[in-house]
């Protein structure tokens, strides 16, 4: 478990920043409260006709009571919901250095392509023939995600990232029961994501760890003495969270393979390799991909995602359902099949289709050519950030990196600044902060992935305003930091009392007990 | 390309910088008969109107929901959303904002999660909900997972009016975490009696309301049968307009609620992304799976929302997490949020309302039809015919007449040639008095 | 008068008349932050000498305590649910976990003492 914690409220001594007007906002940022605290029930944002009179079928189990919802006309809700949007950071607004996050561009033909009535306004459960022309669409991406990985099937139903790292390995534990041969461990580095250690442990694996070596590369000898009879599978990152790139692995596929375990690997790094490398080149028997990352469809706020999952021959019969096949002219959609092996079904319908549509207006842009061009740009850009950080912060990782750039604390050793104040410190300067504290073997972390999408000049301001910090940080400044951020919708927010007593929803306020 | 700001200088400054010749001697880690020398075998790259071209024509080889008369449910339903809905979420702050893990920069994301989970928790009868999940069915899975770790038992009673992809998605994970589920057979009737099959080794009973059959039943005396014997009741919900007409869940006693909340403000996307709902008791939260905000102040002690509860999640408990959720449905959780907001009270009864109101007229017609027959006592805005002929043919010659008329319930159970000839049939606000006469007539024809 | 022996997972145990009360140090709590929760064992139960007694939790991160001897748990420190903080401003008095009954008191050679612990977290740095 990660089990080093740090602070997680403000400072006792924050000190307030400027005067406060009679409202509290400030110019275009607007305090705004609840949608609870502004309705009132007579109101409604929307005009429906009055529901004609029918003898009622409910059965009598028809609702007595409010629900307590509060009614706003349509100028409230927008005004409502645009002075929220303003409090938000957003790709669209600023740079990402987001390291393991790829927060590229996301195209506005996506949305466009995503929303044609022949992709949104299809029913999952319509006959085949009219919807032949989705099943063309997945089938598309499908194709070229097979391409770009090298890889012979893909099943295209998880909903997420994590969602297809638990197909993956759901598909590996149902090929090793299918050969009779169920095993128990699972390997797996510790600077791996979280998602891959509680994906093997939910699935009844032991996990256990992959070693390191100095240059934040798997140990292969180390392995090696690992590897055995009952490993049923190693869960690898590549190019790793450390943001280098495994060049054992190919020797590492092979050792796997020779006990009869499989390669899982975490796809979440892929846009350092999409269009130069193919995973299936390097021996691995299952990758996710996440549709959100490397192929630009949107974050959204925390989701939706997608995470179609690559596989290997040993593997493709045990995809999950559905899958689409070909039968002459037409396109089928598979969901029962007792002739085939699949593990079951992931997810209600068929997977993410505004995704699929998004992902794949973004591939057919690019190209074969453009694809490789993404990943040049991002592996240049990240080298270039390195390039001109690492004399004033610390890389504990000599380069070439790959796609991103990972720093340590110890640059900040002596001044009494931690990641967290440093990263805080960034907010105010208009940049939404690098990843911290992941991965977890390298103290106080700093990821950066720039991706493809930021122009130099973006990253030459990032570069300077990062080395003022530094150079800040280094004179032992700690108040500035600690006090960071100044100037965001909101400071630094009590984290600690949010978990103690959680408030999870509104509720309305104890009316006062009536008078006598 | 458009999408790619570099120019040659700039990469031939960056390259100084960092002191290599090229591009390619970044790449002097991967093996190099493993790293591609020229691009892949793929089409080159496009501008927007070729790409443009090339999709309309695959989406204009489907055939719309809204093209014609159409009732299809069985898990996902055609409801209007509002224009102001799409406009909002496409605005850049929220469609291509991060996960708020930084709340000082993000607390537009986080005070709609939080106005979220309220209208869950308040729509059905619960006392809190989360941030969402992936759709309906891996909720109720996760459900089904919760009530197995709250009880410390591992059997869970499926009702025979869960919809099978439901059932599916928790067999999937019944098989892979270890624990057993006890199915019922399809109950088209709504009849069957599950509290028989509760005893002191049963974690949870999971029911569907209304069921996929569309069946309307009463859960309390299933709920009292459950806490009797130390079980929880879970309360599966795939149309989330049913609750502006029926009881809550929760005023039936259920524990949790896991639904799909698809039905507002989002389109029916083939089947995705949606946006799984989840409604607990306050005691169990720290049971719940997947994301949830709290309200907190920040340090001028003014009101603010956060990520909280997070020690559950893999990013911190790793191999001991509740589950292996990263993520939410955000976005289409704000989709249903605006929706909400706009609908209000009044507004989410009266669409629900309507949407009863279609199914019975649409019932009544159909059941007028000779050889076909309404088989439900109580639905809300689905219910099953029996049709003279299977049903799989009739919906293909009604698809030959641009009707879209509902789900043959063989392609929910395959391996159950005696419901052939059942048709799941779903009536909304979207479905005018003309839209219904011509299904009732295409329907006689083709019987 | 009650003895006090420490693990290398950062517990400690105070012993009188065949009875230990358990919590974590002070240097566990500082590393951990904000305590927020903790999920303690039901008494009654029975523990092997490290066991997996009770998990502590904070914002942003979580921790086992384990059992530094064999033994049925007697008592929880409930007041623990309400503040939770208190594992954070008093870990080795009122932040104590839960109290065992020893059932292998020979157990406790295994443990520290108090100088070997503090030399112990000097030592980690």
């Amino acid at each position: 478990m990660l089990n080093e914690g740090r602070a997680t409220r403000p400072a006792a001594d924050t000190a307030p920043v400027e005067e406060e007007t009679l409202t509290g906002n400030r110019a275009l940022q607007l305090e705004e409260p609840l949608l609870f605290e502004m309705g009132e029930r007579d109101r409604s944002g929307v005009d429906l006709p009055e529901p004609p009179k029918v003898k009622s079928r409910l059965g009598g189990l028809e609702r007595r009571g409010a629900i307590g919802l509060p009614g706003l006309s349509e100028p409230q809700v927008i005004r409502h919901y645009t002075r929220l949007s303003q409090k938000n950071y957003a790709i669209d607004a600023g740079f990402y250095p987001l390291g393991s996050c790829t927060m590229k561009h996301n195209p506005r033909l996506n949305e466009k392509m995503a929303r044609l009535p022949g992709f949104s306004d299809i029913h999952p459960l319509q006959p085949e023939s009219t919807v032949q022309g989705a099943l063309e669409l997945i089938d598309t991406l499908a194709h070229w995600l097979k391409v770009l990985t090298g890889m012979p099937a893909v099943a295209m139903s998880p909903g997420a990232g994590a969602h297809g790292e638990l197909c993956g390995m759901m598909a590996i534990r149902a090929a090793l029961e299918d050969r009779k041969d169920p095993r128990k461990r699972v390997l797996v580095p510790s600077s791996a994501h979280g998602t891959n250690p509680a994906t093997a442990a939910a699935i009844g694996y032991t996990v256990d760890d992959i070693p390191e070596r100095e240059d934040g590369r798997v140990d292969l000898s180390a392995l090696e003495k690992k590897l055995g009879p009952d490993v049923a599978a190693i869960m690898l990152t590549n190019p790793n969270t450390c943001g280098v790139f495994e060049h054992d692995i190919v020797e590492i596929a092979k050792r796997v393979h020779e006990v009869g375990a499989f390669f899982y690997c975490d796809g979440a790094n892929f846009n350092a390799l999409v269009g130069r490398v193919r995973p299936g080149d390097l021996g691995i028997d299952a990758m996710h991909i996440n549709l959100h990352k490397t192929f630009s469809t949107p974050h959204g706020g925390g989701g939706p995602g997608s995470g179609p999952v690559v596989l290997s021959e040993a593997l493709a019969p045990f995809a999950p359902y559905p899958w689409v096949v070909t039968d002459g002219d037409t396109r089928r959609l598979i969901e029962h099949d007792r002739s085939a092996r699949p593990f079951g079904r992931m997810k209600g319908f068929h997977g993410q289709m505004g995704m699929f549509v998004r992902a794949l207006a973004y591939m057919m842009s690019h190209g074969g050519d453009g694809l490789r061009q993404v990943s040049g740009d991002a592996v240049l850009n990240a080298n270039y950030i390195m390039a001109r950080l690492k004399d004033v912060m610390s890389a504990p990782f000599p380069g070439p990196c790959m796609h991103e750039a990972l720093f340590d604390d110890s640059f900040l050793k002596g001044t009494g600044v931690t990641t967290l104040d440093f990263a805080k410190a960034l907010i105010d300067e208009g940049f939404h902060p690098m990843t911290m504290y992941f991965p977890l073997v390298v103290h106080g972390a700093m990821l950066i992935e720039p991706t493809e999408t930021e122009s130099k000049e973006s990253l030459d301001q990032f570069i300077e305003v990062m080395r003022a910090l530094v150079a800040r940080a280094k004179t032992g400044d700690k108040a500035f930091f600690q006090q960071a951020p100044r100037f965001s919708p909101r400071r630094r927010l009590d984290e600690t009392r949010a978990a103690r007593k959680p408030v999870l929803r509104w509720r309305p306020p104890a009316l006062p007990a009536a008078a006598e | 390309m458009r999408y790619l700001p570099l120019t040659d200088d700039d990469r031939r400054a960056m390259l100084g910088a960092i002191g290599a010749g090229s591009v390619d001697e970044l790449f002097r880690d991967v093996p190099s008969d493993k790293l591609q020398s020229a691009p892949l075998d793929l089409p080159p790259f496009s501008g927007e109107l070729q790409v443009e071209r090339r999709l309309a024509k695959m989406a204009a080889r489907n055939m719309p929901a809204g093209a014609g008369p159409s009732f299809l449910g069985a898990g996902a339903y055609r409801h209007h959303v509002p224009a102001a809905v799409d406009h909002l979420i496409q605005r850049g702050e929220f469609l291509t904002s991060y996960t708020p893990y930084q709340p000082e920069i993000t607390q537009g994301t986080l005070q709609y999660l939080f106005e979220f989970q309220t209208q869950v928790a308040l729509a059905t009868g619960m006392e809190v909900a989360n941030a969402s999940m992936y759709d309906g069915a891996t909720s109720c899975a996760e459900a089904v997972m919760m009530a197995n770790r709250t009880t410390r038992r591992h059997r869970a009673v499926i009702s025979g009016g869960l919809h099978p992809h439901y059932r599916e998605v928790t067999e999937t994970l019944a098989r892979f975490i270890g624990f057993d589920l006890d199915c019922a057979g399809p109950d088209v009737k709504g009849e069957e009696d599950l509290a028989a099959r509760v005893d002191d080794r049963t974690s949870c009973v999971v029911v569907q309301y209304p069921d996929v059959f569309g069946n309307v039943r009463d859960w309390t005396a299933l709920a009292q049968a459950c806490h009797a014997k130390g079980a929880l009741l879970v309360v599966v919900v795939t149309e989330f307009v049913a609750l502006g007409a029926l009881k809550s869940p929760g005023e039936m006693g259920a524990d949790i609620v896991a639904a799909e909340g698809q039905s507002i403000g989002n389109a029916l996307n083939f089947g995705g992304p949606y946006v799984g709902l989840f409604a607990t008791r306050e005691k169990l939260i720290r049971q719940m799976p997947g994301r949830v905000c709290g309200e907190t102040v920040d340090a001028d002690g003014k009101r603010g929302f956060v990520l909280t509860l997070s020690t559950r999640e893999q990013h911190i408990r790793r191999e001991k997490a509740t589950s292996n959720i990263c993520t939410n449905s955000g976005l289409c959780a704000l989709a249903f949020t605006i929706h909400m907001s706009l609908l209000g009270e009044q507004g989410f009864t009266r669409m629900a309302a309507l949407n009863h109101a279609a199914a019975v007229q649409l019932a009544d017609r159909l059941d007028a039809v000779d050889g076909a027959e309404v088989l439900n006592a109580t639905f809300f805005n689905e219910f099953t015919v029996r049709l003279r002929k299977p049903a799989a043919e009739v919906v293909e010659a009604l698809a030959g007449k641009g009707i879209l008329g509902g789900v043959p319930a063989l392609r929910l159970y395959p391996d159950r040639p005696e419901m052939a000839n059942l048709l799941l049939v779903a009536a909304t606000e979207t479905n005018t008095p003309e839209d219904m006469d011509a299904f009732a007539t295409a329907l006689r024809e083709i019987l | 008068m009650a003895d006090i022996y420490y693990t290398e997972d950062h517990e400690w145990i105070s012993v009188e008349d065949g009875v230990g009360t358990v919590g974590i140090t002070d240097y566990a709590q500082s590393q951990l932050g904000d305590v927020v929760y903790v999920e303690l064992p039901d008494v009654g139960k029975e523990l092997a000498q490290k066991d997996e007694a009770a998990v502590v939790e904070s914002v942003k991160a979580a921790s086992d305590v384990y059992a530094p001897v064999s033994g049925e748990v007697v008592e929880v420190n409930e007041a623990l649910a309400d503040t939770p903080g208190t594992v954070n401003e008093s870990a080795s008095s009122d932040g104590w976990f839960y109290k065992i009954k020893l059932s292998e008191p020979s157990e406790l050679e295994d443990l520290m003492d108090e100088a070997a612990y503090q030399a112990f977290i000097e030592g980690l740095g």
